[in-house]
Parts: structure tokens; C-alpha cells; sequence
């Protein structure tokens, strides 16, 4: 297979993979100087899975959710779905393809257009697609709004403001699944709504996933959010992953100073859990000018000469846990 | 609560005239924070939290009206003049807002909005304003403080500039300082940072602190005491670990329950609330949380319960079947 020639380590997914990313590389320019959004990062997702993809703001997270589908196309490297790469695909073949692929937005109310009726725009991706008959239309909408907990009839007269942001949070959802997609990237589509109506949202995407067969990618910054859905959670920083494995096993036993970071960081409800007084490790640096090897070295406590020296590669740590790091933890 | 009362809350109600009707967005709230305290305010967006703060600090919406009593430090802040109020605020009543880039002012440097609050609030003269300046940059952890007095708020980071917000909320040493959703803008390894801040400076400062947040996790090993809103009320109020342990509101409780946990299994359905909470200009006549909750019966639905207290004084509740009844009945 041709993927056994690149150079850099795939993190394989168990069983059949849906998506395969290969050495991703997105960046673009600002003024004279380019931002490294995205530096070579491969990662696979299996058919029915949900791979987690966590990191803080501007570590490149979204836009290699985007460049998966080509929303930004990349600077190289491949992207490999359902066997076809993505990447070389132009016009009708790409439009094609994006009928099995999906994007829900972290901001629902801002992603739906507001002068449009629900029922329009749930209808919209049919239209586009090619489905002339309106009664077959209509019937569809029905059918995925029911699926989302919304009631159709109350529903598709109505405008985006007449609902709130979990309502309408279920109507992407909605939109998202009327075309029968097979996968879906979820960018932050929780992190907008509280979290009475957050736990509904998550409860409701799995329960989607279950009922429709998806893969999904999702996307967020909270590790707690991500867990909970989750089957393997890939950790983004500054552009790379620096570890990916299955959840339970990285929240348990993460391998990457910067994971342990990161869950050290999270807020634990539980007053007997002292919060521990955080080294102060800075804060991450520009993705302009990334530091040289590891690019956490700089905030990472294990830093040596070898990390400015050397970049790191993704290596196995244990089964189905991977690390690039020069000192990792396991 | 044990030491002298810095603040105290009296039946402060906040009403909102808007185009669909009078919205009351605080209502009939009572608190009391000691010197040296920190009270947690936790609750969903629209529960009015904010509007509690900005009460407190007179800073609410022109239309506004405003009924109650608010004694700080020995005076009641709503009969005080505005001038009065002007050099109260920012000099021993301090305030951190949500997001940093909208409470800098842009186009005046770190420096001269530092050096502003210090010379309003105290004599100093500008060489030793400028000295305290580069001394608080320092204390909340600003690396190159000397050079950062001439940057401005767009050439910071997000944490950097919540940093020089907290330095000027500090400057002037206040007895209470409210933040408002202070990390909720910010990653969560600045988040844990900044909250370590705020909690190394008040120790230091014997300050008082009024935390608000939607987040439990954050009030859970940073507060004293925890008042939990909804709807514009307070449901429940009790010193934070009895909140969390003996919690007897099941607002709090379901809460609490719909955290993602980080010590959870993946693929555990979480405990959801069901619906939303109610439409604000729309009161309900029973407890606001009723339709929401699993044990409402018909008195939930037709009565407002008060908040009565539990087994000591300082733990609150508002609901007439508090938890521990059904926990009897195998809920």
C-alpha cells in the first residue's frame, strides 16, 4: 500500500478506515510572513468511529477540520476518504463527494441564515443536490427534524431567532443529516450553548451517530466534552498532534507533557480537589514563527537540547497510544 | 459566615422594561460577603448573575430600575451621590470583566490606563505612578512589565490582557473585587492560571472576591461559599462544600449531573436537563425551575417556594421537595 511509504508515523485506527489524513500541511500568508496552521500532521478515522481533536485556540484544530474537506484546501499532502483523495478532486467530482461529508459550526445561530424559514433551510442541501420534488422534500425535512427532538409542524414556518441556541444547534444537526452523510466534522458545537443544554446536544450526536452510522471528527477544546464522545482523542498543539489514543487510555496515561497539561488544567467539580497550583508555563507562542523541534518546548518542563534540536515523530507508546515527544511521560 | 460583613445584598430586584414586557432579571437576591471572603455566583446565561454584579456596582443599563439595598463597607450604595460612587468604584470596589479586549480601551497604552486608575484614585505623582504601574504588571505575572506600559491592548494576548485588566482592577489594593466570568474568554491552561492569579492576590490582599461563572468546576476549590441562580433568583446558597455534598435544590443537583466528567467513561449518556429555562418576561407563578425538574408536583407548578433554610444557617434552599426526601423514596 502506498501509505507504508511516508515517512511519518500513521496512528492506525482500528478496523477499516473511513478517513485517512497523510502528512496535512495548510498554511497561508499574513502580509509577508506565513502561518503555520497546520505542519504535516496524519491521523486515520475508522468507519464508525469518533475521533476527539483537542487543543487550545490557534493550535490549527479547526482549520485542519476545514482542510479535511477541502473548505481550505491544503498546502500539501493528501486526504484520502473512502479511498479517494480529496485533494486532487475539482468541481462536480468534489461537489459529489460533499454529499457524504458534513460541517456543524460551533455557532449555530450564526450558521443559519436569518431570513430564511427553517424549513427552507433544512430543505437547502436537497435542492442543491438535486431533489426536485418538493412533497419528497418536505417529507425529508420532517423526518430529520423529528430526529433532532424538534416538532416539524412548529418548526419549519418559523425564523432562527424565534429559537435558542440549542434549538438551534438541533437544526445544523438537522441540515447536516438530510443528505444521509457518512461523515461529519464537528467544530466546537458545543462550547456556545450552557450546559444544561450542552449535555443535550452530546447526547444528542451520539445518538445520531448510532442511528445514521456516522464517523465523526470532533472538534473542541474541552477534554471533558471530548471524552465524553469520543472513542480515540488525537491532542493538537501549535499545528502538530503530539499524541493521539484511545480515550479512557490517554486521560488515564497520557504520554505527552502537554496533555497532562491540559488535564491538569481542567476545573474539577469536587470542592476536595484542590486546584494544583499550575507551574506557570507561559503561553503558546505565535504559529508564525513556531519554535524549532518540539514546538511545546518551550512551555514543556522536560526541555532539553534535543527537543530545539529535533522534531519530534510520532511514535507508539503503547497499543493504540502514540507520542511525539523526545521525553514522554511513558 | 464568620468576620466582619463587607458587603451585604437586601432584597435586590432588577427590572428590565423591554419591548415584550418587564423582564426581571434579578429577583429579590440576598448575599453577604465577608471581608477577606470569596462567594461564588454560578448559573446559565440569562439567570442574572451579570445583572446581580453590575447592581452591585450601579452599573446597570440606564433604563433600568433598580429596588433594594446594597451596604458596602458600611454604606448603602444606592443613596450614594455619583460622584461618591465614582471614586468608590475602582478605588476599594473593584471589577474584572468577561472579556478583556472590550473593557481595555484601545487606543490608550497599558500604561496610561494603569497610570489613570492609579492618579484618580491616589495621590501619586507620575514617577511614582508609572513605578507602582511596572510593580502590579510584574505581581500578576507580566514578563517585560517596563516595556509592556507603552504597548497597547491589541498587541497582548488574550490571557495577557485579562492580566493587565486584574493589574488595574488591583491597583488601587480594593476590599472587593467582582470578576465577572474572568477565564470564561480564555484557554483553559490560561484559564487555571489566571484563577491562580486572583486567588494568590486575594490571599495577599485580604481582599474579597465575588467569583461569577457557569462553570462548578471553577467555584468548587476557589470559593467559601456558592450561590447558585436561575431565573433570575438565588435557588440555592450554602458553603461550598455542603453545596456540592449535600446539595438539597435539584437545580443544583442536575447541574451538576449534566458535567461532561473527566473521570467518566466514554460514551456515558449524560444525565441532560430536559428543555429550557423559562422566558424571562414571562414569570411563572410557581418555581421557576418546575417544568425542568424531575419532582415538581402541583405545588411546584402553582407556588413560589423561599429559600428556607437546611441544617445550619448558612445552607439555603428554595424548593419544596429538596433532595434528600426523594433520595429516601430510591430516586
Amino acid at each position: 500500500m502506498m501509505l507504508q511509504a511516508l515517512p511519518s508515523a500513521l496512528p492506525p485506527a482500528s478496523g477499516d478506515p473511513l478517513l485517512e489524513v497523510s502528512d496535512l500541511v495548510v498554511e497561508y500568508p499574513v502580509g509577508a510572513k506565513i502561518v503555520h496552521a497546520v505542519s504535516g500532521v496524519s491521523l486515520q478515522i475508522a468507519r464508525g468511529e469518533t475521533l476527539g481533536l483537542v487543543g487550545e485556540s490557534g493550535c490549527g484544530k479547526s482549520t485542519l477540520g476545514r482542510a479535511v474537506l477541502q473548505l481550505r484546501r491544503p498546502t500539501s499532502g493528501q486526504v484520502l476518504f473512502d479511498g479517494q483523495d480529496l485533494t486532487a478532486m475539482q468541481g462536480d467530482a468534489l461537489r459529489l463527494m460533499r454529499r457524504r461529508v458534513q460541517l456543524i459550526f460551533q455557532d449555530p445561530i450564526a450558521s443559519l441564515n436569518p431570513r430564511r424559514k427553517i424549513g427552507d433551510i433544512v430543505a437547502e442541501p436537497l435542492v442543491i443536490s438535486g431533489v426536485k420534488d418538493p412533497a419528497k422534500r418536505e417529507e425529508l425535512v420532517y423526518e430529520v427534524l423529528s430526529a433532532v427532538g424538534l416538532d416539524p409542524n412548529l418548526v419549519v414556518g418559523r425564523l432562527p431567532h424565534e429559537f435558542s441556541g440549542g434549538q438551534c444547534q438541533r437544526i445544523c444537526i438537522a441540515r447536516a443529516l438530510i443528505l444521509n452523510p457518512e461523515f461529519i466534522v464537528c467544530d466546537e458545537p458545543v462550547s456556545a450553548l450552557d450546559v444544561s443544554i450542552r449535555a443535550q446536544i452530546l447526547n444528542l450526536l451520539e445518538e445520531m451517530k448510532a442511528r445514521f452510522g456516522l464517523t465523526l471528527l470532533f472538534i473542541a477544546h474541552d477534554l471533558a466534552v471530548v471524552k465524553a464522545v469520543s472513542d480515540r482523542v488525537a491532542v493538537m498543539y501549535l499545528g502538530r498532534l503530539c499524541e493521539v489514543g484511545p480515550s479512557e487510555q490517554l486521560f488515564a496515561s497520557p504520554a505527552h507533557p502537554y496533555t497532562e497539561l491540559l488535564i491538569e488544567a481542567i476545573p474539577v467539580p469536587d470542592p476536595d480537589v484542590r486546584p494544583a497550583e499550575t507551574v506557570p508555563v507561559g503561553e503558546p507562542p505565535s504559529p508564525i514563527a513556531p519554535p524549532s523541534g518540539c514546538r511545546f518546548r518551550t512551555r514543556c518542563p522536560r526541555a532539553d537540547q534535543r527537543c530545539s534540536d529535533e522534531i519530534p515523530e510520532l511514535r507508539a507508546v503503547a497499543p493504540g497510544q502514540f507520542v511525539a515527544c523526545h521525553h514522554p511521560l511513558i | 459566615m464568620t468576620g466582619n460583613i463587607l458587603l451585604s445584598v437586601e432584597d435586590v430586584v432588577v427590572d428590565l422594561p423591554t419591548p415584550r414586557g418587564n423582564l426581571r432579571a434579578v429577583d429579590r437576591v440576598n448575599l453577604t460577603v465577608g471581608a477577606g471572603q470569596t462567594l461564588g455566583v454560578v448559573g446559565e446565561s440569562g439567570c442574572g448573575k451579570t445583572m446581580l454584579s453590575r447592581a452591585i456596582l450601579q452599573l446597570l443599563p440606564k433604563k433600568a430600575k433598580l429596588s433594594g439595598r446594597v451596604m458596602f463597607d458600611g454604606q448603602d450604595l444606592l443613596q450614594l451621590s455619583r460622584e461618591k460612587l465614582r471614586k468608590l468604584r475602582g478605588r476599594s470596589l473593584a471589577v474584572v470583566f468577561q472579556d478583556p479586549m472590550t473593557s481595555l480601551n484601545p487606543v490608550l497604552t497599558i500604561g496610561t490606563q494603569l497610570i489613570e486608575t492609579l492618579q484618580e484614585h491616589l495621590e501619586l505623582d507620575d514617577a511614582s505612578a508609572k513605578k507602582r504601574s511596572i510593580e502590579l504588571l510584574a505581581a500578576v505575572g507580566i514578563p517585560a512589565p517596563e516595556q509592556r506600559l507603552s504597548q497597547y491592548p491589541h498587541q497582548l494576548s488574550g490571557g495577557m490582557r485579562q492580566r493587565v485588566a486584574i493589574a488595574i482592577a488591583l491597583s488601587c489594593e480594593p476590599k472587593l473585587l467582582i470578576a465577572d466570568e474572568p477565564t470564561t474568554a480564555l484557554d483553559v491552561t490560561i484559564q487555571a492560571q489566571i484563577l491562580d492569579l486572583l486567588a494568590r492576590e486575594q490571599r495577599r490582599r485580604h481582599m474579597a472576591m465575588i467569583l461569577i461563572t457557569h462553570d462548578l468546576g471553577v467555584v468548587a476549590g476557589r470559593t467559601d461559599e456558592v450561590a447558585v441562580m436561575y431565573a433570575g433568583r438565588v435557588v440555592e446558597r450554602a458553603p461550598t462544600p455542603a453545596l456540592f455534598k449535600k446539595m438539597r435544590m435539584p437545580y443544583t443537583e442536575a447541574l451538576l449531573a449534566a458535567l461532561p466528567r473527566i473521570d467518566a467513561a466514554p460514551h456515558t449518556p449524560l444525565p441532560a436537563i430536559s428543555g429550557r429555562p423559562p422566558d424571562p418576561t414571562r414569570p411563572l407563578q410557581g418555581c421557576s425551575f418546575s417544568p425542568r425538574c424531575r419532582y415538581a408536583v402541583a405545588r411546584c407548578h402553582a407556588e413560589k417556594p423561599a429559600l428556607t433554610e437546611a441544617e445550619s444557617r448558612e445552607h439555603q434552599f428554595a424548593c419544596f421537595h429538596p433532595i434528600e426526601i426523594h433520595a429516601g423514596a430510591g430516586a
